[in-house]
């Protein structure tokens, strides 16, 4: 891996970091905050690609891990790793992989009706598809109740979704960072 | 916009206990705590970790009462769906559960030095090597981080500035797009600075699949 493709990865981890600090919006009635941080994770993916982007987001687990409060809400530390939101951390650079999988594969073809879809798919569906099974499993509550739960939490999530694919086509016509394997040199 | 980590130094036996151990506790706890599901367990296990944060980390009261808050509303709201759904039993240890993992994972974090955690990060990522990894790129990807963190900041209040001065009120997501250009370009003549000082100097293991 080149010096670049790190400080890029580095460069979203702190993109997602400071997502972070925008004021979360609070839902009465789930102990979770919404917050622009998922947002991040579908421009990791949409800007990076499936490799860069999924090491982005797994950097930035290692900072918080590590200690940093760079989680929304001043969070950080290895508590938030055995919370019972975890599964949605977990969740994070997988999701961002899959954005980035599926901008790659439409990437010559890019507008925001594909940039949408991967972000939903990736941003969005991934996300809840390993953070509600975990919640359900961790806390002992079957999974409907989890499911439901987190329901709050789509309005919300579309409206990122959608962000993220305005970005995604704005960055790709004024800086792309994703190159398609046919145009790398054959050694990388 | 400066970081602070979530280290507490204190004189304690805990923040002398290398960091690798206290992190293998710490898995062999949470794996304790599923495969034995008994509630004197988790009582017994809470307890201990409580004791370790006062005695071994020097945690005030009030410390560890702050570190349970965060999710406090979840475990209040666990207790009440188990009562109503299935017994107190059930969701006394759901609760205890997540409360010990929780607080235990915290003492962790306090007494822990963040370059000693990224020793542990490096250590555990060793193996990779195999596969063409260079572990010691993870504590320059974690610094670059750290540094990008106010870098993105400053440069996203100052995009704002520049469009306010325009007299353009554009929504905060418009940002985004000239945001992340600028960024991406800084990122770019970091790294040409950091590999002019040689930072890609040192060749990357070979894969095990191509050793002869």
């Amino acid at each position: 891996m080149k010096t670049r493709d790190l400080a890029y990865i580095a460069l979203f981890a702190a993109v997602v970091a400071v997502l972070g600090v925008l004021p979360p919006i609070t839902v009465a009635v789930v102990p979770v905050p919404i917050t622009a941080q998922t947002l991040g994770v579908m421009l990791a993916g949409s800007v990076l690609g499936a490799r860069r982007g999924g090491l982005a987001l797994l950097l930035f687990l290692a900072v918080v891990a590590i200690g940093m409060p760079v989680l929304s809400g001043g969070r950080g530390g290895l508590s938030v790793f055995t919370g019972p939101a975890a599964g949605y951390l977990y969740s994070w650079p997988i999701g961002a992989f899959v954005v980035g999988l599926l901008t790659q594969l439409f990437w010559r073809r890019l507008n925001l009706g594909w940039a949408f879809l991967a972000n939903v798919v990736g941003g969005i569906l991934v996300i809840y598809a390993i953070g509600i099974p975990f919640t359900s499993l961790y806390a002992d509550v079957p999974l409907w109740a989890s499911f439901t739960g987190s329901f709050v939490f789509l309005p919300g999530d579309g409206v990122k979704a959608l962000i993220a694919a305005l970005v995604a086509v704005g960055v790709r016509r004024a800086y792309p960072v994703i190159e398609l394997p046919a145009r790398q040199p054959a050694h990388r | 916009m400066t970081l602070l980590a979530l280290y507490s130094p204190r004189p304690g036996a805990l923040h002398r206990t290398p960091a690798g151990w206290k992190l293998a506790a710490l898995a062999g706890l949470s794996v304790l705590l599923f495969a034995v599901p008994e509630l004197p367990v988790a009582a017994t296990a809470l307890a201990v970790v409580v004791l370790l944060a006062l005695a071994g980390a020097r945690l005030t009261a009030r410390q560890v009462l702050a570190q349970v808050r965060p999710v406090w509303l979840w475990l209040a709201g666990l207790l009440a769906f188990h009562l109503v759904v299935t017994d107190l039993a059930t969701g006394a240890l759901a609760v205890l559960r997540l409360a010990t993992l929780v607080l235990a994972a915290a003492v962790v974090t306090a007494t822990s030095r963040v370059a000693e955690l990224v020793a542990v990060i490096e250590w555990l990522l060793a193996p990779l090597r195999l596969v063409g990894v260079r572990p010691g790129r993870i504590g320059l990807a974690i610094a670059m981080t750290l540094r990008f963190i106010p870098l993105v900041a400053e440069r996203a209040g100052r995009i704002r500035e520049a469009q306010a001065a325009r007299g353009a009120t554009r929504p905060l997501f418009l940002l985004l797009v000239p945001l992340l250009v600028q960024v991406l370009q800084l990122a770019h003549t970091t790294a040409e600075a950091l590999d002019a000082r040689g930072a890609d100097d040192e060749a990357p293991p070979r894969p095990f699949w191509r050793r002869s």
